[in-house]
Formats: structure tokens, C-alpha cells, sequence
């Protein structure tokens, strides 16, 4: 990935990013969510990571993003009530931020800049490469996961049936 | 990378016509307003009040379970394509999977979840 | 494509241009000519088509005052559209409200990407092709929820918010449904999966065991329920919601929502095609030329993907709408426990006969047949018994 395609698809990403938290609307806000990881998903393309950029926009950008918008739309939050209750996350959200910048620069400091460049095995990111480690090296997460996705079921049927 | 160089060009493509046919229709189209014609059509009553507001709580549980089950599904295909290559190992490792898929399945149907009364 | 490409660059066709230039400069040839050649005239004719088609069930004539029979009816349709105004009502939110059809078209174009029409013409064979496919269909129903929240008129939002929990309900069992086919053959490509099945009806998947079988009919009823067709027309139902999100649209943006509607209907045929029917595959060895096999795999393509939407024009004239409860249970109650079934049945089937069983795709094939001529000798028996009026002659 060169110089000129990073920051062409990285400034537009930054700006609807500030969109996403900037907008007064709540469903506005949702929708350029949805650009931030849509974008996100070309960047996983670049990288050449097919599968992860699939996943990126079917999971997230597709369905999480679906729930969101039920939520927002439906619930109707007013833009003025949300407004009057940001008082004080403001400061920790900036305190937050420098510590993230903070660990990012440390992490920074021991890379080269080469690493990027070093050669990827033959079929990286392909869903072909990317089965065979989950399903043999990473089976005992994923198998986790299915229970971890069983709970989240019933919690969703019991709130429901309240 | 440059397999999708095509997807975007059909994307640019796709927009700029949208874009052109749009742009004729509120051209070439008549423009005229009044108070009556520009409210929300609801069969000719006045309309009561903005239609955004509170709705059932079914819509989300469909929301949810879409989620739960999509990533379940979505987790299935690359296990499908190296599936040959796993042999029954891989076999048992997604029946184990699914089969607890299954119980919050059945769990949900028999719990009445999907009822919309 | 990209063979195609570098096969006519061999033959001297651009003289000495760079590559770099060429590549792009085809790629956007062959998108335009997909669009402008095939997708418009094939949405605007298959509306026509389609209306024809009813009409003839329900014994009436239907559209055949401009051109001949009325093909240029789609056409003229859009002309109207176009010069009809385009009204944004007050109380909408003006942004969302004008942008939402662009993001339908945009995921109905970006679905006929990955489309093969024959071995060479495809505009882009992505290795995640079918991945890519149930994500942008994913999509898809963020532009529903836009449409449908933008107008706020409360038809509107029903049919939205009803549209957009039909789509992501039946994703899952469309889904499970695409798996059998990934699963015997291991590719996620839609050229590699045509590649993987023959011209014959007993190389198709559709016919490589029951679980096959029963998958394709899962995944159309699910595709169909995704593109809102009846019985699954919910989100436009007239007799409650008028015309459901769209119903605020006026000139050519709710043309454009028509444009997807019936764009992504061949899109399911297309889909249905290529997985389970063999796609283009053709006997072959009866021709050199690439030109003369390329329009043969087209044709054999096209007319495979268009029985299916024949089929849903069928299936739109004969059946009720169904209730949402109907809608949401059939979705998790049948067809999710099926696709789990089917996508077992499907691996053992693969377990026991690694190389797919010999015998039995002959004996579904000739089963099919069967099926097919009692339906037949029953239709034609009712149609002796009740002694109708009927009008054969399609052209009136």
C-alpha cells in the first residue's frame, strides 16, 4: 500500500469518523458508522485480508449496523436531550485519547517501518488460509465462541420476553 | 487488491447514471409546491404528528438473532471451503458448533420468541 | 476477464499501448456496456414481461400499446418517470430521503459484479465471490432502513422497518443454503463453481443428492423473501402500507427503486444458476472460435438465470401474501432447521462419497422429469375437464 492510496482512503475515513461522534443526529451518526467501517473494509482489502474485509461488512456493517438503526430510529432520541447529557465525558473522552496515543506511539517507537514490507505467505487472507488456521491452531476459541453466541440468544430472548 | 479495481469502476458508473437520470427528472420535471402536496401521504387523513416514534420491541429481537446467527453462518464458510481438507476431524469440530447453535435455536422457538402476539 | 484482456493484448489489437492503460480502459468498456446494454434493458423489458405475463394468468391482455407487443413499455415508463417531478415531501429528512435510492442501485450493480456470464465475460471473479455477494445484500438493507426512516411518513417506516427485518431474517437461511455448494467445492469463487459442475443435468449440484436438491428451493424461497416478491411482498403490502418505503418517491427515483427490485430478481436467477444449474457450461469440442462459445455460454446462461425469474412472475400471479408471523416463523421455525439439515446432510453425504455417488443424481434427474410430466398431465387434464375459453396465441 503506497503513500498516496493510504492517506487518500485514510483522510476520508478520519473525516466520517469525526462525523460519526460531530453529527447532532443520532441516525446520521449510525449511517456514517456504517461508511467508517465500510471503509475500514477497503482498508482490510489493501491489506489484502479478503476474508476480514468480507466479515467487516457483512457482520458489521450489515448486521450490527442494522440493529443500531432499529434502535436509534425507533426509539426516537431526541438530538437536544443528548446534547444536555454530555457534560463531563468530554474530558475523559480527551484523557482517554491521550493515553491511546500515548500507547501507540510506544508501540510505534520499536517497529521498523519495513515490517510492513515483508513477504506474505502464498494465500494470506483468503478464506481458503484462514479456515484452515481457525479450524486446526484456533479451534478451542471457536468453539467458545458458538457457546459465547448461545448465550447471547437467550439473553436476547429473556430481555425480550420481560 | 486489483481484482476490485472492476468493482469500483461498475460502482462510478452505476452512481453516474443514477446520478444523471435523477438530475434530468428534477430538470425536465414540473416544480410546484403547496402545503397540501408536500405533507406525508397517509390516505388522504392529515397526517398525526412526525412517524418517528417507538416501536415493538419484535423488530429488535429479529435484529439480534440476525446477528448471533449471522456470525454463526459466516464463521460455516471458510470451514466449508477447507472442508475437505479437515476430514472428519473438522467434521465433529463444526457439529459441535452447530449443535449448540441448535439448542439456542430451539431454546427461542420453544420460549416463544418469535411470536409476534 | 483479465485472460480476455491479455488475450487480445497478444494479438496486437491496442498496437504498442502500456498495459496499465489498457487494463483499465477494457475494464471500464465491459462495466459500461453491462450496464447500458444488458442491466437497463433487461430491468425495463422484464417489467414489461413480467406484467404481460400476469395478465395472461388472469386472463386479461396486458401492456402492448407502445412497440410491438409493448416491449418498449419499460422505456417508456422511464421517459415518464423522468419527466414527472421529483417530490421531497417537508417533513422528510431531505439528505437521507434523496440519497437512498443511489445505495440500492449501488448494491444491485455491485451484486452483477461478480455475475459469470460466460467462461471470459465476468467483470470480476473475486475470490470471496459468493462472501461477497451475501455482504452487499447485507448492505442493502441499511438503504431500505434510510428510505423508509428519511420519508417519515409512518407507511413509510413500517415498510422500512418491516423490509429490512425480512432481509436480514432471511439472510441466515439463504446463507445455510449457499453451503452445500461451497462445501463440494471448496471455493467461494462463482467461476470455480461452475467449473466444478458439467453441462449435464446430473453434473449439476442441484441434482447431487436430496440435500442439494432441497437447498436450491431453500435458497430461492429465501431470495425471493430478500427481494420482497410475493408471497414475501410484506414491506409493500398495497392494501396496508400504499407502496411501503417507497411510498413518499416520486419520478425517477422511485424508478431507480424498480430498477433495483428487478435488477437484483435476475440477480437471484443468475445466482441460482450458477450454483446449482452449472452456470454456462456447455457441451464442448463442437467449436473452436471463443466468440462463437462465449455467445453460446451466454445464451445457455442467460436462459437458465431467466427461467427462474419466469418462475417468481409465476409465482407473484398465483399466491397470496403471507402475514408477518407467517413471514418470521417460516423464515426460523422451517427453513433455518432445514439449511442446518441440509449442510449436515450434505457433509456426511461428502464423508461416505468423497467423489459424489454415481447413481443417484441420474435417478433425481429422471425423478425430475417425472414430477415435471404429471404436473403437466394434471394441468392438462383440469384444463380438458373444465373446458376453458383459452386464448393460446401468447401475442394479443
Amino acid at each position: 500500500m503506497d503513500f498516496v492510496t493510504f492517506f487518500a482512503l485514510a483522510i476520508p475515513l478520519v473525516v466520517v469518523a469525526v462525523m460519526v461522534i460531530a453529527h447532532p443526529s443520532p441516525v446520521y451518526s449510525a449511517l456514517f458508522l456504517v461508511m467508517t467501517l465500510f471503509l475500514l473494509a477497503v482498508y482490510f482489502l489493501f491489506l489484502n485480508a479478503h476474508m476480514v474485509a468480507a466479515l467487516q461488512i457483512i457482520v458489521y456493517a450489515g448486521a450490527i449496523m442494522v440493529l443500531f438503526l432499529f434502535v436509534i430510529m425507533l426509539l426516537n432520541l431526541q438530538s437536544d436531550t443528548l446534547r444536555t447529557q454530555r457534560h463531563g465525558l468530554g474530558r475523559v473522552a480527551i484523557i482517554g485519547g491521550v493515553i491511546l496515543l500515548a500507547e501507540l506511539g510506544l508501540l510505534l517507537q520499536g517497529s521498523s517501518s519495513e515490517l510492513a514490507e515483508s513477504s506474505l505467505p502464498e494465500n494470506f487472507g483468503t478464506v481458503e488460509a484462514l479456515g484452515s488456521q481457525l479450524f486446526t491452531k484456533y479451534l478451542l476459541p471457536f468453539e467458545i465462541t458458538g457457546i459465547l453466541l448461545l448465550v447471547a440468544v437467550v439473553g436476547a430472548v429473556v430481555l425480550a420476553k420481560r | 487488491m486489483d481484482q476490485y479495481v472492476p468493482v469500483l469502476i461498475a460502482l462510478i458508473l452505476g452512481g453516474v447514471v443514477a446520478l444523471v437520470m435523477t438530475f434530468a427528472s428534477t430538470m425536465l420535471g414540473v416544480k410546484t409546491h403547496s402545503a397540501v402536496k408536500d405533507e406525508p401521504f397517509e390516505c388522504g387523513n392529515p397526517p398525526s404528528g412526525s412517524a418517528w416514534g417507538r416501536f415493538s420491541v419484535k423488530f429488535y429481537l429479529a435484529a439480534i438473532l440476525f446477528i448471533v446467527f449471522d456470525v454463526e453462518v459466516v464463521f460455516l464458510y471458510p470451514w466449508a471451503v477447507v472442508f475437505r481438507q479437515l476430514g472428519l476431524f473438522g467434521f465433529i469440530a463444526m457439529l459441535l458448533f452447530v449443535l449448540v447453535l441448535v439448542v439456542g435455536l430451539v431454546y427461542e422457538v420453544k420460549k416463544g420468541g418469535l411470536e409476534s402476539t | 476477464m483479465q485472460s480476455f484482456i491479455d488475450g487480445l493484448i497478444a494479438s496486437g489489437v491496442f498496437g504498442g499501448l502500456p498495459a496499465e492503460a489498457i487494463y483499465p480502459a477494457m475494464m471500464f468498456l465491459f462495466a459500461s456496456i453491462v450496464v447500458f446494454g444488458f442491466v437497463l434493458p433487461l430491468v425495463t423489458i422484464t417489467i414489461w414481461l413480467e406484467r404481460r405475463v400476469w395478465s395472461r394468468i388472469q386472463s386479461r391482455v396486458g401492456p402492448n400499446r407502445v412497440g410491438p407487443q409493448g416491449v418498449l413499455q419499460g422505456l417508456a415508463d422511464g421517459v415518464k418517470n423522468i419527466l414527472k417531478e421529483d417530490v421531497v415531501p417537508d417533513a422528510a429528512d431531505r439528505p437521507l430521503f434523496v440519497f437512498a435510492p443511489y445505495l440500492l442501485v449501488w448494491g444491485f450493480l455491485a451484486t452483477f459484479v461478480v455475475i459469470p456470464f460466460s467462461s471470459a465475460l465476468v467483470i470480476a471473479d473475486l475470490n470471496v465471490g459468493i462472501l461477497y455477494i451475501v455482504a452487499i445484500v447485507a448492505l442493502s438493507a441499511v438503504g431500505v432502513l434510510m428510505a423508509g426512516w428519511a420519508s417519515n411518513n409512518k407507511w413509510s417506516l413500517l415498510g422500512g422497518i418491516r423490509s429490512a427485518a425480512q432481509v436480514v431474517s432471511y439472510e441466515i437461511p439463504a446463507g445455510l443454503a449457499l453451503l452445500p455448494v461451497v462445501l463440494l467445492t471448496g471455493t467461494l469463487s462463482t467461476q470455480g463453481i461452475i467449473q466444478a459442475q458439467g453441462w449435464a443435468p446430473w453434473d449439476w449440484f442441484l441434482f447431487h443428492s436430496p440435500f442439494t436438491f432441497i437447498a436450491a428451493f431453500a435458497f430461492y424461497i429465501s431470495a425471493l423473501a430478500e427481494t420482497n416478491r410475493t408471497p414475501f411482498d410484506i414491506p409493500e403490502a398495497e392494501s396496508e402500507l400504499v407502496a411501503g418505503f417507497a411510498t413518499e418517491y416520486s419520478g425517477f427515483r422511485f424508478a431507480l427503486f424498480f430498477l433495483a427490485e428487478w435488477g437484483s430478481l435476475y440477480v437471484t436467477g443468475a445466482i441460482m444458476a450458477v450454483l446449482f444449474l452449472g452456470g454456462w457450461q456447455i457441451p464442448t469440442g463442437w467449436t473452436n472460435n471463443t466468440v462463437v462459445l462465449n455467445i453460446a455460454q451466454l445464451t445457455v446462461f442467460f436462459l437458465k438465470a431467466y427461467f427462474w425469474v419466469f418462475l417468481a412472475m409465476w409465482i407473484r400471479a398465483t399466491l397470496p401474501r403471507i402475514r408477518v408471523d407467517q413471514m418470521m416463523s417460516l423464515c426460523w421455525k422451517y427453513l433455518v432447521p432445514l439449511g442446518f439439515v441440509n449442510l449436515v446432510g450434505t457433509a456426511v453425504w461428502m464423508v461416505i462419497w468423497p467423489e459424489g455417488n454415481t447413481f443417484v443424481p441420474y435417478l433425481m434427474v429422471v425423478g425430475t422429469l417425472a414430477l415435471l410430466v404429471i404436473f403437466f398431465r394434471r394441468v392438462l387434464y383440469h384444463l380438458r375437464r373444465a373446458k376453458p375459453e383459452l386464448y393460446f396465441n401468447p401475442a394479443i
